[in-house]
Order: structure tokens, then C-alpha cells, then sequence
């Protein structure tokens, strides 16, 4: 028995394409060091050099996010499904969207590759989101 | 029957109905373990995003940030588009949705009915294509306004106001709360306000897991975790896959009569998970989800219909929730 770990696109080139892995561990931080030991680099991608998950990761354990189950301490079993996804809630393309509508200053989280224009070129300023509002 | 002034005010106030045929069954003598569904498709343009669309529009008016005759832009393909425009429209503003160009048919539709104005974004360019396209509309048009439900405290607001009060004030038994997670609006506003008034309710988020196509990112660091996301408000996080959203979608009809949209399935999913739970804990549950929207908008897809390995695939690689 092992656990099953489904692998998403843009991580498999560590895998060597494969979409579905098998590891091992009691835990979920185990069974990434088992991972990392057959697929080289892949744990880093995962982790933050500070050892949290990265914030853009998230890992479910038999469709449970593992951040409420203890996060990297999540007790797995033989038989448990691993999902790995990369956060995007909703549809990448929005939020792609709103992120360049927003500008580079104030825009979503997410570190979109675009080139920073001279400020006359951001729209930021026009779009005015109150910064700091909290509920 | 209640009368309102005009539609606006005839937002929220939406019926909670139990399931009594999916609930489950519980063991002679253990306490109940019962589901209910609150009926958002029973709002003015027939989706809970009306709440929100509502609740931004007004606080941008009040702060001055929105004034008559202004042009909102909003990057939307959903719901809040739809909400949006119906907004716009009675109160005076010009709505232009960017959204991409494969997006159902019944959207585009219905937000031309509302008048809203797309700007359509080449599919083929995937996300590179949306960021220069979204660019390009801010760069010409810098007086245009974004509400950007991601972000908008109001968005959590409305649902804080109305949602949560109205299930209380239904289901005062309540234990589980149950709902969809994209902005996390509906998730963290009424999650909030029933965390202060009830002791151990369980905040239960269903998030769609959609076909591979959807995760295409280039990298891991191009993710997105809305601004309005607070994990604390949460009790659990699941993910529901598409087949189980089609499955329970057509539960929800078949059995108990409720036509809804596929994100209500995944929602019922992550409920019916909680529900069994109690029943095989012996503890009393009374849980309560959202149906988000009707299955009007869906039907184009054939997902309603065959099997559910063909409903997977013709939804495989869209935006179902």
C-alpha cells in the first residue's frame, strides 16, 4: 500500500511528466521528504525556505484541505489521496485580469510577469482602491 | 408575500427549505441530522451575487468613489456580471464586463439583456492575453471604475448584514454552514457573523476542483488567494471534483426538486460529507448551504443529461462555479 499523489501540470516537469506519484510517510511533511527523494526539487517548490506551504499551494488530503488538518503535520495513512493544486479561486483568467486592472502598486498577490511602466503607464491610481479597508 | 419599493429592495430575504428525502438517516433514538438549502437562485437576477453586487454599488456611491453616470469595469464571466448589470442599469451607470470570449452563450446574452458592453479577451492567449487586454482598456479609459469583488469589503459585508442574520434568524438549531469558495465573500461574512452568535458552529468552504486546463499556469508564484480570504472564519476546506458536482447537482433535482447550478452540486457534496459525519457520531447536526444559482445558465453545456463521465467531459476546462 502507499499513498497517491496527483500531481499538477505545472510541477510534473519533476516527475518526469507523470500525473499520478506514489509516497510513502505518516505525515504529510514525510511523505514530501519521500517525494523530494524520488523526484528531485519537487518538495521546494512546495515549501517556503521559512518551512511553511508556499502560499499559492494547496494539498488536500482525500479532497481535505491540509491546512485544516494539521497542515504539514497532517497524519496520512496508507490508502490516503494527495491532491497538489496551485491556488487560483474562480478562474485564472479573471483574476489575471484584475490584477493588471488593479496595477502593479496595489495589485492582487499573485507576482504576474509584467514589465513596470513608468507610472503614467499604471492604471492604479484611476481605479483608487481604498487601501487598508478591512471588514 | 411581502411588496418592495422596486427590485433592488427585493434583494436577500431568501427562503431556507429542508431537504427531508436527502438528509440522512439517522439510528432509531440519535438525535437528527437534517440539510437545508437557502434558496439564492430567488433573488433578482437569480443568483447570491446579487447581495454583493448591491452592497458595492452602494458603498461606492456613499464614499464617493461612484457618481451618475460613471462606467463600472468589472473582469467578469459569472454571476456578479449578471448582478452587476441589473444594478447598474436602475441605478444609472454603465457596466463593461471583460471576460473571455469562450464563455456560455446564456451569459453573453443575458448581460447584453441587462445593456452591459463586453470587451472580450482572446481565449486562445490564455492569461497573457487577459493581462494585455485588461492593460490596454485601463490605459485608454482611466475614469472608469473597478468595484473588484475580490477585494471589496462590502462584498463581505452584505452577506455579514443579510445572509447570516436570515439563517439565524431561520435556523436558530443551526450547527454547519456550508458554501461555495471563489471571492470567499459568502464564506467570510456570514461565516463572521454566525461564529459571534453561535457557539462551535463549523464554517464548511466547498471549492470547485476544476479540469487541468484551468490550473495553466506558468508558475506557481502566478496563484491568486483573494484578498477578502481569511482562513481563520473557516472551520474546514474541501475539494470538490467535477463529477461529484454533477452528481449532487442532479440529485438536487431529482430528488428533491431544486433545479440549481453545478457549484450548489459541490456544495451539497461538502454538506452531505458533514451531515454523515454527525450521523456517525451520534451528534445532532442541523446544516444549512447555499444554492448559489439556478441551472438556467448551465443547460447549453449538456452536463444535465447522459452519463456523468460525459457531463465530466463537457465540462471539463470551464469555469462551472
Amino acid at each position: 500500500m502507499a499513498i497517491e499523489v496527483r500531481v499538477p501540470t505545472i510541477l510534473r516537469n519533476y516527475t518526469g511528466g507523470q500525473k499520478i506519484v506514489e509516497g510513502s510517510g505518516d505525515t504529510l511533511s514525510a511523505l514530501l521528504d519521500d517525494l523530494d527523494a524520488k523526484h528531485s526539487g519537487l518538495k521546494g517548490r512546495l515549501i517556503t525556505p521559512e518551512g511553511g506551504l508556499h502560499r499559492f499551494v494547496n494539498v488536500y488530503v482525500n479532497d481535505e484541505d491540509v491546512r485544516f488538518l494539521g497542515a504539514l503535520d497532517a497524519k496520512l495513512a496508507d490508502g490516503d489521496s494527495i491532491t497538489i493544486l496551485p491556488a487560483v479561486a474562480g478562474g485564472a483568467l479573471g483574476f489575471a485580469a484584475a490584477a493588471a486592472l488593479l496595477g502593479p502598486s496595489n495589485r492582487p498577490a499573485a507576482a504576474l510577469e509584467q514589465p513596470e511602466g513608468p507610472p503614467s503607464d499604471r492604471p492604479a491610481a484611476a481605479l483608487n482602491w481604498p487601501e487598508g479597508t478591512s471588514f | 408575500m411581502a411588496r418592495y419599493e422596486s427590485l433592488l429592495d427585493a434583494c436577500g430575504g431568501t427562503p431556507l427549505v429542508g431537504l427531508p428525502r436527502l438528509s440522512p438517516t439517522v439510528p432509531d433514538g440519535a438525535p437528527p441530522v437534517r440539510l437545508w438549502a437557502k434558496l439564492e437562485d430567488r433573488n433578482p437576477t437569480g443568483s447570491i451575487k446579487d447581495r454583493p453586487a448591491l452592497y458595492m454599488v452602494r458603498e461606492a456611491e456613499e464614499s464617493g468613489r461612484l457618481r451618475p453616470g460613471d462606467t463600472i469595469l468589472e473582469p467578469t464571466s459569472g454571476n456578479t456580471g449578471i448582478s452587476l448589470a441589473m444594478v447598474a442599469k436602475l441605478r444609472g451607470y454603465r457596466l463593461v464586463c471583460v471576460m473571455p470570449e469562450n464563455v456560455s452563450s446564456e451569459r453573453v446574452q443575458l448581460l447584453r439583456m441587462y445593456g452591459a458592453e463586453i470587451i472580450f479577451s482572446p481565449a486562445a492567449g490564455g492569461s497573457n492575453q487577459a493581462v494585455a487586454t485588461a492593460k490596454q482598456i485601463s490605459a485608454e479609459h482611466p475614469d472608469w471604475v473597478m468595484l473588484f469583488q475580490y477585494g471589496n469589503p462590502a462584498n463581505v459585508r452584505a452577506h455579514y448584514e443579510t445572509t447570516g442574520p436570515e439563517l439565524l434568524h431561520d435556523l436558530p438549531t443551526i450547527t454547519h454552514f456550508v458554501a461555495g469558495l471563489g471571492t470567499t465573500g459568502t464564506l467570510m461574512g456570514t461565516g463572521r457573523y454566525l461564529r459571534e452568535k453561535v457557539e462551535s458552529i463549523e464554517i464548511v468552504a466547498a471549492e470547485p476542483r476544476y479540469g487541468e486546463l484551468v490550473y495553466g499556469l506558468r508558475n506557481i508564484d502566478e496563484g491568486y488567494v483573494p484578498e477578502l480570504y481569511d482562513a481563520s472564519v473557516l472551520s474546514r476546506r474541501f475539494s470538490v471534483g467535477t463529477r461529484d458536482a454533477v452528481l449532487r447537482t442532479r440529485q438536487l433535482v431529482e430528488v428533491e426538486g431544486i433545479f440549481a447550478g453545478f457549484s450548489s452540486g459541490a456544495i451539497l457534496h461538502a454538506a452531505l460529507a458533514v451531515a454523515h459525519e454527525a450521523v456517525r457520531a451520534g451528534r445532532r447536526a442541523d446544516v444549512a448551504f447555499v444554492i448559489a444559482d439556478g441551472g438556467w445558465k448551465y443547460l447549453s453545456t449538456g452536463a444535465y443529461g447522459g452519463t456523468l463521465a460525459e457531463a465530466e467531459d463537457a465540462l471539463d476546462g470551464q469555469l462551472w462555479a
